[in-house]
């Protein structure tokens, strides 16, 4: 399986993604902001980081890249995508996830890690969790606090698209939000990084788990 | 204005001026004086430091580049290497704490990539005065945040560092980045110019007035005019630097380049100059060429401008277009900006006409000043302590609860998790332990790394401060079981021009330096940041000293946290020495800062932090640390709220050190030990026995075990009452739960 990594200018949890791509025993395909191109990629990573320096609003200038063109074909035909931190404010900012992602309330960059509860395990990332398990993960951000309009969040819970919730909320997200996806369940969006939990010389290989998910997914 | 106004302007003194006009034959015109000016500072040219700095050992087995480059470089094994050095942004961050230390960060990002390394991590020496005065605090705020800003984003992780508090730093605080980069020995890049016609290369930003006179600021005390010197401050975008590292990153594995050097202090001026004299050629400017920010500029501006995020870069002429096209693939400014040639002049050229032309070996190597050693007459009154004067705790538990939520001892928690620590992936031991562990992608290796100082030790005692603080980095990295293989350093005193200032400078690295010997611990880089004075006076003599360590098995590594009910803990290297002579117990319990802290043995020192590190290694031991700031007692408290595990001392473990002294608070919270915690299975406690021999000396002072820290009569608290006391946040409300006394 191809699982491509977008490479936005100042995108900086590329290289960590593309090596837990290999970690799984996928093929890590870099996808470069310029190059209106996907490659051939069978599932596509948006990796963390401050694209463009997030100098404006974290994603909102990585979102009109010439990637983002097939790749926004690529996630409303129904391929698999996985936004994780900068990549899930990225993919906010072009509409393909509602919601946006807020200053956090404590006003301070905050790296640690949290237990997340797995609330769906119906979508291409989440298929190897179980429902209701609880995993620790790393988180690195200054703008992760989720942020949607009363109808939105209630549409969100009611059809099942809170993927991850924080068990201890860190940064003031609504409903304790840590990952959703769309309607299509296809295109998921998490504050939290999968891949640094990848390797058991980091002390652990939590992050696999959502990691591998989308490889059994292609399986099937 | 005159002329001896003009060159006093510059910094430059009426002996250096007519240095000038003697090596130069003639007068010098205001650019060529302003490029004297800013490499003749003490920032740039070392003038004061120099004859000293040559005192510390610099080779090794390891070593693949000492002091002389942008960094030092050593050796790790499996064809890798690691640069190295720690750099000051004491000045800049005085005044504009936010930029000031993120372009610190930046600074020494770039001085890593120069050598051709990818910058994998980066550490903090912080300094600043008591939290209670609202300036210190805001100065804290935002050189947190400026270090948070510029490194989070980026991408490379901040892994470790270290901060106090003392009223000597008010309004001069201490702001030193380290950053550690890796890379194949193979690829190693020097700074050296070669071949004529060969073209220089500017790659980065555009070039503003930014930073114009930073080099000569940083070299001057600071006063209240210093805050109208804003603008002398540069602005750091870390999204340009990121682009910057990735780009040269390419260029070198495609290599496109001659050589490569980073743009810091007196920014073109300096590089330029630099890597003309290492390669005994000249190199031409045209200030015409370079991209700028803004119109008017003056070729002396272009020439002395430090605008951040710019590299400058030697090229073969046939390589020039390939160059410039991988740069602008990164979306940065390119451009020709002259060429290497016979003359060894830095001449500058505008419109096609020489503005200035100046021999590049004369600008590199400034007068050195060697200045009388006079012990100043403070030591003999602060070394006296009376302990009769210094009364025991009455209430031992309320005595630990006060020095474990101090700032000085306190958890770095609340700054650590501003900064991210992750990214890249290669983080095996986290912030909060006595060094970060690194991995090597790929491999088994890790390295180690710790940034320390001593400044009140050093105050009080220069020459054993300096070594202290060697010793203390020797034991931090031992106790995580990595082997210390070199050292960078950052010397922060005050003037040298004062009689204290220089015997400061003298004395601690007299100290330094032998003990950098015994330990065989090279220093391969480093930087000097003198006159670090304010109108109330100078701050602590402050050397800061980042040391690398290897680990062969990356996976054998200690951490201080308590990790299984019923380990016994045990304490490796004599007791007798203690003292609280210079202590932190000293100054947070009874508000004193005196004595004379035991001058460290060495060599003792050096056997049982081989030892333990052995012990490490071996895979015999997994909990380890090392006795430091508040003794014993606070050590064991840091073990047992890392790992949630309390621990309950046996009675009479306590003797081993008040034997001699005949008092609890010495042994419990009196420093200068060189001591090591362990905590190993007790079915182990026999084999631990055997492996530590007879020749140091050890004791079994408790079990793991419960939520409570227990000794004897004197100390019962329980965990959580401990950990609301150590997990305060720094940046909360002023003083926190501590009571001023």
């Amino acid at each position: 399986m191809r699982i491509g990594v977008t490479i936005f200018p100042g995108s900086n949890c590329d290289r960590d993604a593309l090596h837990a791509i290999e970690r799984i025993g996928a093929e890590p395909v870099e996808l470069w902001h310029a190059d209106a191109d996907l490659k051939r990629a069978d599932a596509v990573l948006v990796p963390g980081g401050f694209s463009y320096g997030d100098y404006l609003r974290p994603g909102a200038i990585a979102r009109f890249a010439r990637v983002m063109e097939p790749l926004e074909d690529f996630a409303r035909s129904g391929g698999p995508v996985l936004g994780v931190c900068n990549g899930f404010q990225v993919l906010t900012e072009a509409h393909l996830l509602p919601g946006a992602l807020l200053r956090n309330t404590g006003m301070r960059f905050v790296c640690k890690r949290v237990r997340v509860r797995v609330e769906a395990t119906d979508t291409p990332w989440t298929a190897l969790c179980d429902p209701g398990e609880e995993l620790t993960l790393p988180i690195a951000h200054n703008e992760g606090n989720y942020f949607a309009d009363p109808g939105t969040l209630a549409r969100l819970e009611d059809e099942g698209r809170v993927v991850l919730r924080y068990l201890e909320n860190p940064n003031g997200s609504a409903n304790d939000v840590a990952g959703i996806c769309n309607e299509g369940r296809n295109v998921v969006g998490v504050m939290p990084h999968p891949e640094r939990v990848s390797d058991p010389a980091l002390g652990s290989e939590e992050g696999l788990k959502i990691l591998r998910s989308v490889l059994a997914g292609a399986r099937v | 204005m005159s002329l001896k106004e003009t060159y006093g302007s510059l910094g430059l003194s009426d002996f250096e001026y007519d240095r000038i006009l003697e090596l130069l034959g003639r007068p010098p015109n205001y650019l060529e004086l302003s490029l004297f000016s800013v490499m003749w500072s003490e920032h740039c040219g070392y003038k004061n430091s120099r004859p000293l700095l040559g005192r510390f050992p610099n080779d090794g087995a390891r070593v693949l580049q000492g002091p002389g480059e942008n960094a030092g470089v050593v050796e790790v094994g499996g064809g890798w290497a690691l640069a190295f050095k720690v750099e000051s942004h004491n000045h800049p961050s005085a005044v504009e704490p936010y930029e000031g230390a993120a372009t610190g960060v930046g600074g020494i990002i770039r001085d890593i990539l120069a050598m051709g390394a990818r910058p994998v991590a980066l550490l903090d020496s912080l300094r600043f005065g008591p939290l209670e005065e609202e300036r210190n605090r805001y100065l804290m705020g935002e050189v947190v945040r400026g270090i948070g800003g510029y490194g989070n984003a980026v991408g490379v992780p901040t892994v470790g560092g270290e901060v106090e508090f003392a009223a000597a730093y008010s309004g001069n605080p201490l702001v030193n980045a380290m950053c550690v980069g890796l890379i194949r020995t193979e690829d190693l890049v020097r700074s050296r110019a070669t071949g004529e016609g060969n073209l220089v290369v500017l790659i980065g930003s555009k070039t503003g007035r930014d930073g114009i006179h930073g080099a000569t600021f940083a070299s001057d005390e600071l006063t209240e005019e210093s805050e109208s010197r804003r603008s002398n401050v540069q602005v750091g975008d870390p999204f340009c630097e990121k682009m910057v590292i990735e780009c040269c990153l390419e260029l070198l594995r495609n290599e496109l380049l001659v050589s490569l050097q980073d743009l810091g202090a007196a920014g073109i001026t300096s590089s330029a100059s630099e890597m003309a004299a290492k390669g005994g050629v000249g190199i031409e400017i045209e200030t015409d060429k370079v991209p700028l920010r803004e119109s008017g500029m003056e070729p002396y501006e272009v020439m002395i401008s430090e605008s951040q995020e710019r590299m400058l870069a030697v090229v073969e002429p046939g390589k020039a277009e390939e160059t410039l096209r991988i740069v602008r693939r990164y979306g940065l400014v390119g451009s020709v900006v002259g060429r290497v040639s016979g003359h060894g002049d830095l001449r500058v050229i505008h419109d096609e006409e020489v503005v200035g032309s100046v021999p590049a070996e004369l600008l590199t190597d400034a007068p050195t000043y060697e200045r009388d050693v006079v012990r100043p007459g403070y030591l003999d009154e602060v070394q006296m302590l009376d302990l009769e004067a210094v009364p025991e705790p009455e209430d031992y538990n309320a005595a630990l609860l006060r020095m474990l939520s101090h700032p000085n001892l306190c958890s770095r928690r609340s700054i650590f998790e501003q900064y991210d620590h992750e990214v890249g992936t290669d983080t095996v031991v986290s912030p909060g332990a006595d060094a970060a562990v690194m991995r090597i992608k790929g491999t088994g290796l890790g390295f180690a790394i710790s940034t320390d100082g001593r400044g009140r030790h050093c105050y009080l005692d220069p020459k054993g401060g300096g070594a202290a603080t060697v010793a203390e980095a020797y034991r931090n990295l031992s106790c995580v079981g990595a082997e210390p293989v070199a050292a960078t350093d950052c010397l922060n005193f005050g003037s040298p021009e004062k009689k204290e200032g220089y015997y400061h400078l003298a004395a601690c690295v007299e100290g330094m330096a032998g003990a950098c010997e015994v330990f065989g611990t090279p220093v391969v880089s480093g930087n000097v940041s003198l006159y670090n004075e304010t109108e109330s006076g100078a701050v602590y003599p402050t050397p800061v000293v980042g040391m690398v360590g290897l680990l062969e098995d990356v996976r054998r590594h200690a951490t201080p946290a308590f990790k299984r009910e019923r380990d016994v803990v045990v304490v490796i290297g004599s007791g007798a020495r203690v003292s609280l002579a210079g202590s932190d117990y000293l100054e947070i319990v009874h508000g004193r800062v005196a004595g004379r802290p035991p001058e460290p043995d060495l060599e003792a020192e050096k056997k049982v932090a081989d030892l333990v590190r052995e012990l490490v290694r071996s895979g015999f031991v997994d909990t380890a640390h090392d006795v430091s700031g508040g003794g014993e007692i606070c050590a064991v408290a840091e073990m047992a709220l890392a790992g949630g595990l309390g621990i309950e001392y046996e009675e009479g473990a306590l003797e081993r050190t008040t034997a001699p002294q005949g008092r609890a608070d010495i042994a419990l919270f009196g420093e200068g030990s060189g001591a090591f915690i362990v905590a190993v299975p007790e079915e182990r406690w026999g084999d631990l026995q055997e492996a530590v021999g007879g020749d140091v000396a050890y004791g079994r002072i408790g079990t793991v075990g419960g939520e409570r820290i227990r000794v004897g009569d004197l100390i019962d608290v329980s965990l959580p009452e401990l950990r609301t006391a150590y997990e305060r946040d720094l940046f909360g409300a002023p003083g926190g739960a501590e009571v001023a006394h």
